[in-house]
């Protein structure tokens, strides 16, 4: 194979890897969309939250960070259910898309700034055995977080999946994720249902930001960058479809690693959001996308 | 107001109301009037530079938060990627000066109305793609167009890349040095208010409100709705533009991550928000109140972003204990109590 | 004479559901056609594709002999067909006398638009005369979703007739109002009527339907069925058929409700 060839199949080889991870984490802010018609701007910051945490009870406790997540996923559940307890449920109906956009907003400045007032802004990495080495199979490198982390990602996706599918709390989101009365005339505490989404939405953000901060420096103004791909990617899989979720994130991150090789990775980023403007301008609804919401 | 009462209500009482309100009216235009001759005194009355530099940025704030709102809060379509055009804006006054070498000094605001039209002129291809989506897909679309923007300005040559670019900058004494650009901003904010009584009194303002409350209603109706959308996004554009160009000509250097910055489209969403979505008066306020604030901040604790923190977190308090906003909550509990008057008065 | 309104044909299926089936029914000048059947029988699939919200699979839709294009809700209510919806879609946040406005919608281009101020003089007189004729004048400056749910649809009818359509079709204008505004608005209809409008009315309420009607219209399973005077419909054996029949037509109720 030409030396572009192997970049290029490494490249995908990389996106699949990654992409896993950011399925996860694009997999709680769908499932919240999708139970409760919002969108969770803070879905990245709190990524973020996520990685800062890890690396507190890494540096401070030297805890390794997968044993690290069962500290950190539970504590990002609590936060989760906190902030649709305190701020969401209280939301008018009326005015939803807008307030939840600018609620969540406002929750990410106040972690943002936190963490900045806490750790200052100078980028961190997270550090383990594991994750400065790699394996060389088949004439290419994996790095092992990467594998790890994949591996981490399809775990727990699978445990949601599980959740979702194979448990009456499953069944009782499915009905609420349909379609909101009904679920409620059958006797699904709709309410409860939201609360525990957003937290187990909120909770996965801990598995990805200890895989994310393994595998970039981050800094409390991450959330950004992060919070504008897990969108782009929701959005392309259709907002509320946690498959369609799956599917665009392994797409974008295969789509952005190879423009990395093949042209240069200052454009990669540029194509990611292109692919979404260049999507949505000839199917509104997004690439697995069904419908379009009726009004405003 | 029940129907009832209505019959009942006598004569003499409708003319009390009637001169009631007349002078509800005469207030207001009073108030105005005192707020507009404030705003033109300002500089004389506090000349301290680092208060007029707070104007300046306050002024600013205040006209795009008021263009911002004479789209989104008319149309209920949130768009959280107005920065694009602020730095289109920004980028035009500064290229462009840049590049034909101009001289430093009162010419260089003539580029501000064309970081206008450039913004603008941006926006309709922008939004004739995004205004195809409704909702939280609209938002996320503008999300990501900003981004590209951001990152275009970052990789492109003729931006001057991560190192930014300069503009020129005035030999004016230190003394009168942020006046210029706080009556250059003036005139910004008047262009931005004006175009939104125009929006809110006109048949153009009501098409757009019957967008917001129910589209494919309006469109049955033969509400034109995509001209309306699209019309009010430009314009909304165009003012923001020009404070853009006003900004970088009044920082002298601009760098990408400023002039495209995340936090843009939520400082003016904020301020909308916090004032009141879908009033006039209502973005002015919230500015008002929330510019000079992060200001302070920045000048207090250079280095800390703890304003960050007093930001969310005023804006979570707001949203718990006025959602509405404070002018429509001010507004309404004003109302209420003359409607209780106006009952007593009757009884 | 040809009718007014003349829908000759029209399929449309929803995935498998055929919810309207080789439908045609005709409404002549001047009077109110009413339009009955079980849920689901297609009515308001058929209201859909008159007023262009829905495009039939294939038949056609004739206004004044003319056919309809293909257009869009718009461009129906331009030729003079208005309608109202089973569920009123007012505009609640804008005060009753701007939905009225809302509705006097000109040609015009948006420069223009932007120039003038909300109304003339003349419009505003003509909404204010039409809220009077619905008893809903006192109200002008109230938000319009402070309404009651009857006044809604009174609401609905009047910045409907606001354009002065030729024809107006009613989806449901009796369904969960009150006894009292159910006379109301049916002594609205009738004297809109009287002045020369034309109705087409979906309607449950089998009362109303009989006595405000000058015709009456039976679907069934996506199908005109029966069409003639009241009585005679009443008298119809196939239109009790229809009514107590299968069971499977509430399948169809899924496709005919779905209103995009």
């Amino acid at each position: 194979m030409s030396p572009l060839g192997t970049q290029v199949v490494q490249a995908v080889v990389d996106g699949v890897l990654t992409g896993g991870v950011y399925a996860l984490m694009a997999a709680g802010l769908t499932l919240i969309f999708g139970v409760m018609d919002i969108i969770n701007i803070a879905q990245g910051i709190l990524v973020v939250l996520g990685a800062y945490l890890s690396y507190l009870l890494s540096v401070h406790l030297g805890l390794d960070l997968f044993v690290g997540l069962v500290v950190t996923v539970p504590a990002l559940f609590v936060v989760g259910v906190v902030v649709e307890w305190a701020f969401m449920r209280r939301l008018a109906e009326r005015e939803r898309t807008a307030m939840s956009i600018l609620v969540t907003y406002a929750v990410a400045l106040v972690i943002e700034g936190l963490l900045s007032v806490g750790f200052g802004t100078n980028y961190v990495e997270l550090n383990a055995w594991y994750v400065n080495r790699s394996v060389h199979l088949l004439g290419f490198y994996l790095p092992d977080i990467y594998l790890f982390g994949f591996a981490l990602a399809a775990v727990l996706l699978g445990a949601l999946y599980a959740v979702l599918y194979r448990t009456r709390f499953g069944a009782s989101v499915r009905a609420s994720l349909q379609d909101r009365t009904a679920a409620r005339l059958v006797g699904v505490n709709v309410e409860r249902v939201a609360t525990i989404c957003f937290g187990l939405g909120v909770a996965v953000t801990a598995a990805g930001g200890m895989v994310f901060g393994a595998t970039n420096a981050f800094n409390p103004n991450s959330g950004y960058d992060l919070i504008s791909r897990l969108l782009t990617i929701v959005i392309l899989g259709g907002l509320g479809s946690v498959g369609g979720a799956l599917g665009a994130a392994v797409l974008m991150l295969v789509i952005e690693d190879v423009v990395a090789v093949v042209w240069s990775p200052i454009w990669s980023d540029v194509v990611f959001f292109a692919v979404l403007v260049a999507v949505l301008s000839v199917r509104p609804v997004g690439l697995f996308g069904r419908t379009l919401s009726r009004a405003q | 107001m029940t129907d009832v009462a209505a019959l009942a209500e006598p004569r003499d009482l409708e003319q009390v109301r009637a001169r009631r309100s007349a002078l509800v009216k005469g207030a207001r235009g009073a108030f105005w009037a005192a707020f507009c001759a404030l705003l033109l005194a300002f500089p004389v009355i506090f000349p301290n530079p680092t208060v007029t530099s707070i104007a300046v940025f306050t002024v600013i704030f205040m006209t795009a938060a008021t263009a911002w709102n004479a789209f989104s809060g008319y149309s209920g379509y949130i768009a959280l990627g107005h920065a694009a055009f602020f730095g289109t804006g920004a980028y035009t006054l500064a290229v462009i000066s840049t590049d034909i070498h101009m001289a430093p000094g009162y010419g260089v605001f003539s580029l501000v109305p064309l970081g206008g039209l450039v913004a603008a002129a941006a926006a309709v291809p922008i939004g004739l793609i995004a205004l195809r989506t409704r909702r939280h897909t609209f938002v996320v679309l503008t999300i990501a167009i900003f981004f590209i923007f951001q990152l275009l300005a970052t990789n492109l040559s003729f931006t001057g890349g991560s190192s930014g670019e300069a503009t020129p900058a005035p030999a004016w004494s230190a003394g009168g040095y942020n006046d210029r650009f706080y009556y250059a901003g003036l005139v910004c904010l008047a262009v931005a208010v004006a175009v939104t009584l125009l929006i809110r009194r006109s048949r153009f303002g009501l098409q757009l409100l019957a967008i917001r409350d129910d589209e494919d209603r309006a469109a049955g109706l033969g509400v034109a709705v995509t001209r309306v959308k699209l019309v009010a996004f430009v314009a909304s554009a165009f003012s923001v533009g020009m404070v853009g160009a006003l900004y970088a000509y009044f920082l002298g250097q601009i760098y990408p991550q400023f002039a495209f910055d995340p936090l843009f489209d939520l400082s003016v969403a904020l301020m909308a928000f916090l004032g009141g979505l879908g009033t006039v008066s209502g973005p002015l306020l919230g500015a008002l109140l929330l510019e000079p604030l992060q200001q302070y901040f920045t000048l207090q604790f250079s280095a800390s972003d703890l304003y960050l923190v007093v930001y969310g977190a005023l804006f979570l308090a707001v949203i718990l204990f006025m959602p509405r906003g404070v002018v429509p909550t001010v507004a309404g509990a004003l109302a209420a109590r003359r409607e209780r008057r106006a009952e007593r008065g009757r009884a | 004479m040809t009718p007014l309104l003349e829908v000759s044909g029209v399929s449309k299926s929803f995935g498998g559901l055929r919810a309207l089936d080789n439908c045609s029914i005709a409404v002549a000048e001047g009077e109110i056609a009413g339009l009955i059947g079980p849920n689901g029988s297609g009515k308001t699939t058929l209201f859909n594709v008159i007023t262009g919200y829905v495009r039939p699979d294939s038949g056609t839709v004739a206004f004044r002999g003319l056919p309809v294009p293909a257009a869009s809700p718009a461009g129906v209510f331009r030729l003079g067909i208005g309608r109202t919806f089973q569920i009123t879609r007012i505009f609640g946040r804008l005060s009753v006398m701007e939905n009225m406005l809302v509705a006097t919608q000109r040609h015009e281009s948006w420069w223009r638009s932007v120039a003038r101020s909300a109304a003339s003089r003349a419009e505003r007189g003509r909404a204010a005369e039409l809220l009077e004729f619905v008893g809903l004048a006192r109200f002008a400056g109230t938000p319009a979703g402070r309404l009651s749910y009857g006044q809604r649809k009174l609401l609905e009818l009047a910045y409907v007739l606001v354009a002065d359509p030729a024809v107006v079709l009613l989806d449901e204008p009796a369904g969960g109002v009150n006894p009292t505004l159910v006379n109301e608005i049916a002594e609205r209809v009738r004297e809109l009527n009287r002045a020369g409008k034309t109705f087409l009315i979906v309607e449950h309420n089998m009362e109303l339907v009989m006595s405000l009607c000058h015709r009456v219209t039976v679907m069934h399973q996506g199908a005109a069925i029966v069409s003639g005077p009241p009585e005679a419909v009443r008298a119809d054996p196939r239109v009790l058929d229809a009514y107590l029949g299968g069971e499977d037509d509430e399948l169809v109720g899924a496709g005919g409700d779905a209103r995009g």
